[in-house]
């Protein structure tokens, strides 16, 4: 499929679009966070306790610059937003791209070469699935007791390659009985040479559907982790903890510490599932005739 | 059969052997072995004796298999906190986290196959749209943000319903104290339970729309049609029985997901659970009550696994596990 033609697709579906255009807002929000921002949540001097708990600026008591209200220590909520998406999307590209390609180069070892390395990708995968992900890095990281971006990011990896090598490991079985493959090894192609000219470009596309879900998965990750007081530390801006110090104000009624924050987090994942949904339909032949079909 | 079976065992018991072993590094290298057993405020004298008991002037192996043994009967130590043996801290919560984790289950299962048919019946009209968006904020929100929404709209806002704790509890049988028999324990139960749910509940609606969708176009669907059976008898005798393979695929993994999330709606709801406690303990680095709850919760997560995959061959007569 020529990329034209997948381009034409994604316009002319609306929901993808409307995935994609919220996820473009968010991460034009943190990527330029700076100087966007009204205030820098984490400077301490920019803040102000006087400036505490004020509610969204549309309300009673509502002040300037603080358009979504302020938080217990006067941190401006749009601003903690701002920043804390940053966090959030790093974690996740850092998660999708260390557990990718470890999970790639597992998935295709185990898909090409079988035997062993098999045996152990297969039931590491087995092992890890039924004790999840969200378990594991609980555990991990509550045990040791280290917080941080790169922490979080190896801690979710640990287990979360087997999403990528399986999925690779089930597409490399099946491309490897093309005839394609078997006319390329016929001509004495060298065998890393079958894999990364031959294999891998034919085993991506459900790749791009595993890795889309798993970055949106992984941002609600990262925030239960920053909830639970497991994740990053309280210096590091994150929609988790935010919604973990909104928390202590649900009696007093102080909603916009929790919805805000509740609010960005779920847009961009629903944004990021949008477009899987979209990924998953485009490359799933069988679907895209009971589309067509109807 | 039988001998798929006994090889399932035997894997569990290999997986179990490393997560022992996992959990023998965690008590051994993450804190004194010695006071884990006798507990915080056990005087020199007492720690001397534990630790010539624990073997820990012995070779490594050695200390492994004392603690393998040790493991086997259940004894991991006091708990630091509440100087109980870990084991019997652990299991005490058990009632509250299956009671919560059961009723999860069940209305995920029931609501989300139950929507899942509904919304493959009739793909385009506005209730199943609406169903569909539902199901896309479902699997895009964290559980523990829809706990807390929940808690804001119907315990703060409304006052319908109680935010937090389990309420009243009834003793059934030996220390099993249930709170699904006094209304005002099911009252506290209604919004943790619909909070666990929500995901696995998205997922499965989801996951049972396509199967829906990808089978009702079968051949044998049509002739199911043709021969003039009521819809009830297609949509959930012919059709949903062969859609719901990857379904009950689905639960069977997400058991292991279904108990951590137990843990962040535990803790949202200061439900007096395994989660709850485990959370605490972290806190706290009451490393016997830990390594008491990985064991556990291993042990759940592999059975549940293997009956699963036992159930398989009751849906799908063509598995046939030599």
């Amino acid at each position: 499929m020529s990329k034209g033609k997948i381009l034409r697709h994604f316009l002319r579906d609306p929901s993808a679009v409307a995935g994609a255009a919220i996820l473009s807002i968010f991460v034009v929000g943190a990527l330029f966070a700076p100087l966007i921002a009204p205030q820098n949540p984490y400077d301490l001097e920019t803040l102000s306790l006087a400036d505490s708990l004020k509610p969204p600026i549309w309300m009673e008591g509502g002040e300037a610059p603080f358009l979504l209200g302020t938080d217990e220590q006067g941190r401006d909520v749009l601003s903690t937003i701002l920043y804390g998406c940053r966090t959030s999307l790093t974690v996740a590209f850092g998660v999708v791209l260390v557990a990718g390609t470890f999970g790639m180069i597992m998935g295709l070892l185990a898909g090409f070469y079988g035997k062993f390395i098999d045996a152990l990708v297969m039931r590491s995968a087995d092992v890890f699935y039924s004790f999840s992900t969200t378990l594991m890095a609980i555990l991990v990281l509550g045990l040791l007791k280290q917080k941080g971006v790169l922490v979080l990011i190896l801690a979710i990896s640990l287990t979360d390659w087997v999403r990528y090598a399986r999925t690779l490991r089930g597409s490399v079985l099946a491309i490897k009985e093309e005839d394609y493959i078997s006319a390329a090894r016929a001509v004495g192609a060298p065998g890393l040479r079958v894999i990364f000219r031959h294999v891998l470009p034919n085993a991506v596309p459900p790749l791009l559907v595993v890795a889309a879900v798993d970055f949106g998965v992984v941002i609600m990750l990262e925030a239960t982790l920053s909830f639970l007081g497991v994740g990053l530390p309280v210096t590091q801006p994150s929609l988790g903890m935010m919604i973990s110090i909104g928390r202590k104000y649900v009696y007093a009624g102080k909603w916009w510490l929790i919805v805000f924050p509740g609010l960005a987090l779920t847009a961009i994942v629903v944004g990021i599932n949008l477009i899987a949904d979209w990924l998953r339909e485009e490359i799933n032949p069988r679907i895209q005739k009971a589309v067509k079909g109807r | 059969m039988g001998a798929y079976i006994v090889r399932r065992i035997a894997q569990g018991l290999l997986v179990l052997l490393l997560v022992s072993f996992i959990c023998f590094v965690i008590f051994q290298y993450m804190g004194d072995p010695a006071w884990a057993l006798a507990g915080r405020y056990a005087t020199p004298k007492q720690l001397e004796m534990v630790r010539k008991k624990l073997g820990l002037d012995k070779p490594f192996y050695i200390q492994y298999l004392i603690f393998l043994k040790n493991a086997l009967r259940g004894n991991f130590g006091m708990s630091f906190v509440s100087r109980l043996p870990a084991m019997q801290v652990i299991l005490e919560r058990l009632p509250a986290t299956f009671e919560l984790a059961l009723m999860a289950m069940l209305i995920a299962i029931v609501c989300g196959v139950g929507l899942g048919v509904l919304v493959s019946v009739s793909p385009h009209s506005p209730a199943s749209r609406l169903i569909m968006a539902g199901s896309l904020i479902g699997i895009s929100i964290p559980t523990f943000l829809t706990g807390i929404l929940l808690i804001m709209i119907f315990a703060v806002e409304l006052r319908w319903l109680p935010p937090f704790g389990r309420g009243e509890v009834v003793r059934i049988f030996g220390n099993w104290r249930s709170g699904l028999l006094t209304w005002d324990g099911f009252r506290h139960l209604i919004l943790p339970a619909l909070t666990l749910s929500s995901y696995q509940l998205a997922v499965l609606l989801r996951l049972t729309r396509a199967g829906m969708m990808e089978v009702l176009g079968e051949e044998y669907i049509k002739a199911a049609w043709a021969k003039g059976l009521p819809q009830r008898a297609v949509l959930f005798k012919h059709a949903l029985r062969n859609a719901l393979i990857p379904v009950v695929t689905m639960i069977g993994l997400q058991f292991g997901e279904l108990i951590a999330f137990s843990i962040v709606t535990e803790t949202v709801f200061q439900w007096p659970g395994m989660g709850n406690l485990l959370l605490s303990a972290i806190f706290e680095s009451d490393q016997p009550v830990i390594v008491s709850y990985i064991t556990f919760v291993s042990l759940v997560i592999l059975s549940l696994n293997l009956l699963v995959d036992i159930l398989y061959v009751f849906i799908n007569p063509k598995i046939r596990y030599v």
